[in-house]
């Protein structure tokens, strides 16, 4: 549609200077700064509750399940609690959901509903501004219940490692993957029946995943594709850095989320005006 | 420099040519009405403008830039009314005011008092602190616009600013934009409201399909599409359409469901005429040619159906 279109291109640019200009006047301190006010204004109860999730889960799952399963194989095969086993899968899928959240529904309805981006982008702010704004403000979220979740896993004596302090920043490798991703995706969306579509693509990958159970328990062939998602590569890194175990997967893992925020990032990036300029 | 130019502008959505090859240019200090049934692409141009809707052809210069390449630079000199308010439902009355500026990327020290001067133009000081969901429609609708001057813009783009408003808080509107104009903004006005069109246009495009089907100034397309005066006879419903043929000759017609309307040089006289005739209308008024018979003239539709 846009072949016949002449647009007037300022000299002396290069093409990816003009690309940014175009999209962003580097303001999107201003996106954050909005951010953080309406995390003032808001409900307390709304920002404890999601953090209270996972904990929730943990309770239930590993320390009531477990007492049925006792201990199962850990990371480098040495036994570990059933708790000390979902913890950290938890944490990975609560980064994951926190990311898609915020990346998907967030943005469509903030897009869509609220109008809020509208609003903004009728300043000088361009929608660079906004995805960088929001995904920064999604992480920051993210961070926050990873910090808290790691406090409870610590306290719990389900963490037996200083590696897991290292749990909080791959906690947010995994939000910017899922984010980045999430983003690029709501722009091909345009009713919120399709972004129910979402959900039941997140649903199975958590039940699968090898989050409440170990991968070993299905065939091999599920468990190639199990290992081809991503929550399967962020559960795993997760075990391993909660009790301090490394071996030549945890760089594949680590590997797959660089890559993967790297593609999102570069994805949403192509995407950003047909989300944004419709 | 024109501050618009828009070349053969068009939208399309999918099988619908929102905007089709609109051509026209707006000068500085102009204020410039976009007037049209609803559907007619004054949103969708106005959106253009400011670089948040993506042209489908043609071309468009705002400022002597195009909005789709210098986005923020164009959007930095703009103060945008939407049709639809978009306030900050999480953010409190004066914070919208502020947060938005920090958009523009303008400092605290400048925005605060900035903030407070425009709450009062809005009317909204006492309800500073309050939350957006708390204001009544016709409080959102005047913190939108009090919004949209917050980086002191040099041009206005207001999509049917008055709707929503009751007719005092209208006319105040009215009386701000005229200020507004006497201070050398440009105003880009959308409205389905003649009078309005007539009262703040200086100069004016006609809309229809996404069309341009007329431009001028309101005199200009009043002298041009219609007579000075117009006769509105009533005669009751059912007797309207029926006695059309023994009005021919008195001028152009239009007959309306309720009313018919003769096109007359003289509104007295035609009266006159008719009630010489034996036609004894229910009703009957004498009133100068507006915008809305232009409206007629060009579609055969009303412009508010
Ligand atoms: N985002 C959109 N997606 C699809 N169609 C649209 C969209 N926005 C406007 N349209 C269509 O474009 C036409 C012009 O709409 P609009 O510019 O809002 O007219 P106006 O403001 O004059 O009432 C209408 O037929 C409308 O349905
Ligand atoms: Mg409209």
């Amino acid at each position: 549609m846009s072949t016949e279109q002449q647009v007037v291109r300022p000299a002396g640019r290069g093409a990816l200077a003009s690309w940014v200009a175009s999209n962003s006047s580097g303001n999107a301190r201003a996106v954050i700064e909005r951010g953080f006010r309406v995390i003032r204004n808001q409900n307390w109860i709304v920002i404890v509750s999601g953090f209270f999730e996972p904990v929730f889960y943990l309770l239930a799952m590993g320390f009531g399940l477990g007492q049925l399963i006792g201990d199962v194989p850990g990371p480098g095969g040495q036994p570990i609690s059933y708790a000390a086993f979902i913890a950290p899968a938890l944490l990975a899928t609560s980064a994951m959901n926190g990311a898609i959240y915020d990346s998907t529904w967030n943005v469509f309805f903030k897009l869509k509903f609220a109008k809020l981006y509208q609003g903004m982008l009728a300043t000088s702010m361009g929608p660079l501004d906004v995805a960088v704004g929001e995904i920064f403000m999604a992480l920051f979220r993210g961070f926050l219940y990873a910090l808290g979740f790691t406090a409870v896993i610590t306290i719990l004596g389900l963490a037996t490692s200083w590696w897991a302090l290292a749990m909080i920043p791959v906690a947010l490798l995994i939000a910017l993957g899922f984010a980045a991703l999430g983003m690029a995706v709501t722009s091909y969306f345009d009713t919120f029946q399709q972004m129910d579509w979402i959900n039941i693509a997140l649903l199975p990958m958590f039940m699968f995943s090898a989050t409440l159970f170990p991968i070993t328990v299905f065939p091999e062939a599920i468990q190639w594709f199990v290992m081809a998602l991503p929550l399967w590569h962020g559960v795993e890194l997760m075990r391993q850095l909660s009790v301090g175990h490394f071996e030549a997967s945890t760089w594949v893992h680590i590997g797959y989320f660089v890559a993967m925020s790297l593609v999102g990032i570069g994805f949403t990036t192509r995407r950003l005006r047909a989300l944004f300029l419709r | 420099m024109p501050v618009i130019e828009a070349r053969e502008l068009t939208k399309i959505y999918g099988e619908v040519r929102a905007v089709d090859q609109i051509s026209f240019e707006v000068a500085p200090g102009e204020s410039f009405g976009l007037l049209g049934p609803n559907g007619a692409g004054k949103s969708t141009t106005m959106r253009m403008i400011g670089g948040t809707s993506l042209r489908t052809s043609g071309t468009l210069l705002v400022n002597g830039l195009d909005p789709e390449v210098n986005g923020p630079e164009v959007r930095a000199n703009l103060g945008v009314v939407p049709q639809q308010d978009n306030l900050d439902n999480e953010l409190r009355a004066r914070e919208n005011l502020v947060m938005y500026g920090r958009y523009f990327g303008l400092p605290y020290s400048y925005l605060r008092p900035k903030a407070e001067e425009l709450l009062q133009f809005a009317q909204l000081t006492e309800k500073a602190a309050e939350k957006v969901d708390n204001l009544s429609g016709g409080m959102k609708r005047r913190l939108t616009i009090a919004r949209a001057l917050i980086n002191e813009p040099r041009v206005l783009l207001l999509d049917e600013p008055t709707t929503g408003l009751d007719p005092q808080a209208r006319h105040i509107l009215w009386d701000r934009l005229f200020r507004l104009k006497e201070q050398g903004v440009t105003l880009i006005v959308t409205t389905h409201f003649m009078d309005e069109a007539e009262q703040l246009c200086d100069r004016l495009i006609v809309m229809d399909h996404g069309r341009i089907v007329a431009g001028g100034s309101p005199a200009e397309l009043i002298r041009q599409y219609s007579t000075r005066e117009v006769l509105e006879l009533r005669f009751g419903s059912e007797r309207n359409a029926s006695l059309v043929d023994q009005l021919r000759d008195f001028g152009r017609l239009e007959v309306l469901p309720d009313r018919v309307l003769v096109y007359t040089e003289d509104g007295e006289a035609a009266l006159e005429a008719v009630r010489h005739r034996g036609l004894v209308p229910v009703t009957s008024l004498v009133r100068r040619s507006s915008l809305e018979d232009v409206f007629l003239r060009l579609t055969g539709r009303s412009l508010i159906d």
